[in-house]
């Protein structure tokens, strides 16, 4: 992985110096825009309302054990605002989209559809790598907003229904209410930003180097899902540690 | 007049062209030379380094030693593209699966935004036309035969108004029948705009039917080049063993 983080940043800094050409992308960005969130939208919200569950559920019998439960809609709350949603968010955008988009370049790549390009003068940075990346790098931070309202509500039924927590959907949200600031949902939505720029260029780079045929583009996207995991939990900790300050 | 203007071929000279992969020089100094306006064909078997070479020409590889030049100026020179329009049709076609067969053939007008949506519009469908394809517009390329995307290939490749079109193979996995198709789109092309044409095959029949000159390529090393006549009776071990190459064992 780390012998390709030079050609990497290569295409990162070429994508950002193609910005510009956005607007002339607008199509094909919003195409891939509807691609991800209609891939993902149904999963993101089975998989946040249960992890919001899944936290109730682990601290909750616990606090109320302790007599604490009344704290319970805030750290579920500002767990899933902060890094659940965050990261799980990406991880699932990194397996759905992420590899799709390897696969994608890498085939073409293959057959020789990307050298078609590049004999008519047209750059695929321009023409593929940049509106992936704007797509991604917007839609994903809106798919963590919406993940954090229902991994809140997931948080708040199991809490509710569960009689051994036993805490009311109003006791649940107004804690939340209390602990979580918007600076915190700003602080998720800015992580899932920078891991959406870490998946699109991840996989968009695998796909461009993508070589020997079908068994090539396999390998193109289990290194681009498994790469961008990786540098996903590795630059979560960096960016915790810089918004924590 | 501009030569950007200038629809007619262009010359395209090679002189000692060396490239290595992994230690394995596949070119080993190649030299020939392209008049403006012919059918140029290199032909050597599998292996020989001719697809290589077509990507030299096009830029997509750079050699380790030697150079290109068109009308005389250095292909890598940053004019070129500007300059000259150059164009190749893919041995596989190479056509943009996710979009349709019209939007394929418009690519390069619409992104480099060279004309408006219906002129672009029109001029793909007279593209497709001159390619026998005219209601071929809205349909997938995976709903193509071989000897159809190929042809398609040719149409996106026109619609550049080339000055100098290079074929890789582009009569390979088709027919007897679609490939004299091919071959004769690539004549009528060469008589109506008068592009300078290369084309790399190792099809003998597509090579002596409408090449005007020829090059033998074998071993990354150019043996011959004449025209079709003068190939044919060169009395070389390994030209004659690629020409008259047949089954030794006869069906009884």
């Amino acid at each position: 992985m780390f012998e390709n983080i030079g050609e990497m940043v290569l295409l990162f800094w070429r994508t950002l110096l193609a910005l510009p050409l956005a607007w002339r992308q607008r199509q094909k960005i919003f195409d891939q825009f509807f691609e991800i969130g209609n891939a993902s939208l149904l999963m993101v919200c089975i998989l946040s309302f249960f992890i919001g569950g899944v936290l109730s559920l682990q601290i909750g019998p616990f606090m109320a054990d302790k007599g604490l439960s009344g704290y319970l809609g805030g750290i579920v709350g500002y767990a899933h605002a902060r890094e659940l949603a965050p990261i799980m968010m990406a991880i699932l955008i990194a397996g759905r989209v992420g590899s799709a988009m390897a696969a994608e370049i890498g085939s073409m790549r293959v057959y020789q559809e990307i050298d078609a390009l590049r004999t008519m003068n047209i750059n695929p940075i321009h023409y593929l790598v940049l509106p992936r990346i704007v797509a991604i790098a917007v839609a994903l931070p809106m798919l963590v907003v919406f993940s954090i309202l229902v991994g809140w509500f997931g948080g708040a039924v199991v809490a509710a229904v569960n009689a051994h927590i036993g805490v009311s959907y109003q006791g649940f949200f107004a804690d939340l209410r209390n602990v979580v600031q918007i600076k915190d949902v700003a602080n998720g939505v800015f992580k899932s930003f920078c891991f959406a720029i870490i998946v699109g260029i991840v996989s968009c780079h695998q796909g461009l180097v993508t070589i020997g045929g079908p068994r090539g583009i396999g390998r193109s996207v289990t290194k681009a899902v498994v790469n961008s995991i990786v540098l996903i939990v590795i630059f979560d900790y960096v960016l915790t540690r810089i918004l924590l300050k | 007049m501009n030569a950007a203007n200038n629809h007619s071929g262009v010359t395209l000279q090679v002189r000692g062209l060396r490239k290595s992969f992994d230690g394995q020089e596949v070119l080993k100094g190649i030299d020939f030379d392209v008049r403006a306006g012919e059918i140029f064909v290199i032909m050597g078997p599998s292996g020989s380094g001719k697809s290589v070479l077509l990507k030299h020409l096009i830029g997509l590889e750079s050699p380790d030693a030697g150079e290109i030049r068109i009308n005389g100026e250095p292909v890598q020179s940053e004019e070129i593209p500007a300059k000259y329009r150059t164009a190749m049709v893919f041995q596989s076609g190479a056509l943009l699966n996710s979009l349709t067969v019209g939007e394929n053939v418009g690519l390069y007008l619409s992104e480099h935004r060279l004309k408006s949506p219906d002129e672009i519009e029109k001029t793909v469908s007279e593209r497709l036309t001159d390619v026998g394809l005219a209601d071929a517009a809205n349909k997938m390329p995976g709903e193509l035969s071989g000897g159809m995307k190929k042809r398609v290939a040719i149409a996106r490749a026109l619609v550049v108004e080339p000055q100098l079109i290079l074929y890789d193979e582009p009569t390979s996995e088709l027919d007897p029948i679609s490939s004299v198709v091919v071959g004769n789109e690539i004549l009528k092309l060469q008589e109506r705009t008068r592009v300078t044409s290369l084309v790399v095959s190792h099809d003998r029949d597509l090579a002596f039917g409408i090449g005007n000159r020829i090059a033998v390529i074998a071993e990354g090393r150019i043996l011959k080049i004449g025209t079709p006549e003068e190939i044919k009776n060169f009395n070389d071990p390994l030209v004659q063993k690629f020409l008259n190459a047949e089954f030794k064992h006869h069906k009884k």
